[in-house]
């Protein structure tokens, strides 16, 4: 591309000394009356979450500081098992929705509630913002051993309604009724996101995964709303599957899955079978969307908690959310400069954690990965 | 300086239209107004805060000039993923337009080249003409503002022209009941003209224009051209805070060359806004630098002022790329993102206003590239980001 062919000098320059440029270019500028772009830096709402997460997103921040990426961190501990050192939601929603953006750890939801209330801090941040996309997207990695090879499929979740609706009561004593509520609109709704992301990343299939045949009036408002969705997207295959027979068939042939619609409750069983097909919770990261801002997470929800401390957690998935905000921001060469650094230490198969069979810790890892940090090779060969 | 040639574009400007027939129930729409489309919009393809557009790159230089907005797009860090679809010019079957269609209306918005209709079947349609028909876009704005330093027949010009762009001579209606003699029919309805002066009564509000302009040929065509002044007259009365006249089409064609300073905002009919627009286009520069805009009720198609597709001069690498960047920052302006916009509006004023770097079309030697390289430089000086 002449473009960037043209700009050799500059890039070169640029790649060498991305960090210090910063300050020297605001000052050359100032004299040219040339202001510097106000996005310039992105800021970033940081939810370290609980159990090792805040070891994690330590590991992410020494990856960052160490690339120079310009990105600053607003930290917020936010957290449902301990209510007396958490950011209120408002204040830690207003940052997500003034930055954009948040990369989170996972926050521990306790099986009882001690208030009556039933809503989970995640499900309030999630209605607050109203994040009703979840994306998983399942990669094989090599050099992690696991059963299926080269599984690519991208597991789409509703996640604000359905049976998370938090509607449960007790009519008749030792009789409890829990609602599942579906809705056309948020129905169609997660059915675009499915399309779109699907025309999006040149994919080719989509897959609703549903009980219809059960339940045949929830289930079934979203499997025809999905099909509905399917006919303004006439290039992309479109295909229903019942969510026990998808289980089975993920864990069978696993291959055959492009990207997957789902309702809440499935997708995230879907999720977690599928993270558990490619090396478990600790390597596959996930997103959060809204119409306006996203939430960078781990693609299963584990907190690990047993591990605190032990400095044995893998940080790969926050690495790779990580990643993956960096591509959404407009920042894709370091995103990819962190990808292909996680990707080349786990084949290198030198360093790795317990979960993927290895004996080094979280530090060994991450000073690892950032020992594989380079540009990579396509923005190498415009500055050649 | 250079904050003067910004582009005075408002921001969500699409979604201003959405009165009355939203208040009006399914029933009153199906039997009291026959002519209003029921259309249940379907929610933009916005995730994340990044928007998915439809692109459309069409004949000749269109996907030259597609390409050079992606780099710019890129280097400026814009929140917006484009669809390409192209449509086969040589097909005499409708698939793709009607894809290309769907995609409009699943992404909400696109930026869009000219697209060339081969096919001199009366059956097939103009593909622009079809596009802006089925979505509805009823109306064309083109903001007509002269860059200083260069050069150009006319100085200082900033007027606005708005135009039906929907019906009057381009409803492709003709026929020959008798052998040798063809009627082309020209349609204007009420409700179409209503539209289009009420959204050029709340554009001029909304800039701070004062004056209005009716463009007509009443004297000739009593009956329609008459319906769009009288409605247009009967709108003015609810702006009393904005001038408004009128002029018949070939004095004002007249007026434009001799003394263009006086008009602020121009409503017209289809036709004559065609003619309009290229004299205008013609004034102060050339084909190549000005981008015009469509809106409907729902969807918005931003498109090169002048729908030419410039088949001679494709491949070359000379075509002017000013104005299809210019459709792209209207389209930024439109999603609002204003902050992208300005610093490609910034650039790209640098690169023809001081930096002198001209196509041909403008009386210079660069290539498109060229123009295109200087604008990302400039945009690269105030990032940090290492490409």
């Amino acid at each position: 591309m002449s473009v960037i062919a043209r700009n050799v000098n500059r890039l070169a320059l640029q790649v060498i000394s991305s960090s210090v440029r910063s300050i020297h270019c605001t000052a050359a500028n100032a004299t040219a009356g040339i202001e510097e772009r106000p996005d310039a830096r992105t800021s970033c709402t940081l939810i370290p979450g609980d159990g090792v997460g805040p070891e994690l997103m330590h590991s992410v921040q020494e990856v960052f500081k160490a690339s120079g990426i310009p990105v600053d961190f607003e930290a917020y501990f936010f957290s449902e098992v301990n209510p007396t050192l958490s950011a209120p939601l408002d204040v830690v929603a207003n940052s997500i929705q003034k930055n954009r953006v948040c990369l989170k750890g996972i926050l521990a939801s306790p099986d009882y509630s001690n208030t009556g209330e039933l809503q989970t801090l995640n499900m309030k941040l999630r209605n607050a913002l109203d994040l009703y996309a979840n994306v998983v997207h399942v990669k094989s990695l090599s050099g992690i051993k696991s059963r299926h090879e080269n599984i690519d499929c991208v597991i789409i979740r509703e996640q604000t309604e359905g049976e998370y609706s938090a509607l449960e009561h007790e009519g008749v004593k030792g009789v409890v009724e829990c609602l599942k509520i579906v809705t056309a609109k948020k129905s169609l709704r997660i059915a675009k996101f499915a399309f779109d992301y699907a025309t999006k990343n040149q994919r080719r299939k989509v897959t609703a995964v549903h009980k219809a045949n059960i339940m045949k009036l929830g289930d079934g408002l979203f499997l025809k709303s999905c099909e509905d969705m399917a006919k303004l997207y006439p290039k992309i295959e479109f295909e229903k599957m019942i969510v026990d027979n998808c289980t089975m068939q993920m864990v069978s042939k696993p291959q055959q899955f492009d990207v997957m619609v789902t309702p809440n409750l499935y997708g995230n069983i879907v999720d977690n079978l599928a993270c558990g097909l490619v090396g478990g919770a600790g390597v596959v990261a996930g997103a959060s969307y809204s119409a306006n801002a996203v939430v960078f997470e781990p693609g299963a929800r584990h907190t690990y908690s047993e591990a605190v401390g032990k400095n044995i957690a893998n940080p790969t998935a926050m690495l790779l959310a990580a990643s993956k905000m960096l591509r959404h921001i407009n920042l894709p060469v370091y995103g990819d400069m962190i990808r292909n650094a996680v990707e080349k230490v786990i084949r290198d198969g030198k360093v790795r954690t317990k979960d993927i069979g290895g004996q080094s810790s979280t530090q060994e890892f991450t000073y690892a990965v950032i020992a594989n940090l380079e540009i990579p090779k396509a923005a190498k060969a415009a500055a050649v | 300086m250079t904050s003067r040639i910004i582009l005075r574009a408002p921001t969500a400007l699409g979604r201003q239209l959405i009165r009355g027939q939203h208040t009006m129930s399914a029933f009153e729409m199906q039997h009291k107004t026959p002519l209003t489309k029921r259309i249940d919009p379907i929610p933009v393809a916005m995730y994340g805060g990044r928007q998915a557009v439809s692109m459309l790159p069409g004949g000749g230089i269109g996907p030259e000039l597609m390409s050079y907005v992606r780099d710019v797009f890129k280097y400026a860090g814009a929140p917006v993923d484009f669809e390409t679809v192209d449509i086969d010019p040589n097909s005499e079957s409708n698939d793709d337009l009607d894809y290309a269609i769907t995609s409009i209306k699943r992404n909400g918005v696109a930026i869009k080249g000219n697209i060339e209709t081969k096919s001199k079947s009366a059956e097939t349609l103009s593909r622009n003409v079809a596009i802006r028909n089925e979505l509805d876009l009823y109306v064309n704005v083109l903001h007509c503002k002269s860059y200083p330093g260069l050069p150009a027949r006319q100085k200082n010009i900033d007027l606005m022209i708005i135009r039906q762009n929907t019906e009057g001579e381009y409803a492709m209606l003709e026929h020959e009941c008798i052998d040798g003699v063809i009627e082309s029919m020209k349609v204007v309805t009420a409700s179409n003209s209503e539209r289009v002066a009420r959204f050029a009564f709340e554009f001029a509000k909304r800039n701070g224009r004062k004056k209005i302009t009716t463009i007509h040929k009443a004297n000739i065509m009593k009956l329609s051209d008459g319906l769009f002044l009288e409605t247009s007259k009967r709108i003015a009365k609810e702006y009393p805070e904005i001038e408004h006249n009128e002029m018949i089409i070939d004095n004002c064609c007249m007026q434009l060359v001799s003394n263009p300073h006086q008009f602020d905002v121009m409503l017209m009919t289809n036709l004559y806004g065609s003619i309009v627009s290229n004299v205008c286009c013609g004034l102060i520069g050339g084909a190549g630098l000005l981008s015009g805009r469509n809106y409907g009720d729902h969807y918005a198609i931003f498109e090169p002022a002048t729908r030419n597709t410039g088949k001679a001069i494709a491949g070359k690498n000379v075509a002017n790329p000013i104005a299809m960047l210019n459709a792209g920052i209207d389209m930024l302006h439109h999603l609002g993102h204003v902050q992208h916009a300005d610093l490609i509006t910034k650039a790209m004023v640098k690169t023809i206003c001081e930096d002198k770097i001209h196509t041909p079309d403008l009386g210079g030697t660069a290539k498109s590239t060229d123009v295109i390289q200087n604008i990302i430089d400039y945009i690269l000086t105030v990032d940090v980001r290492p490409w």
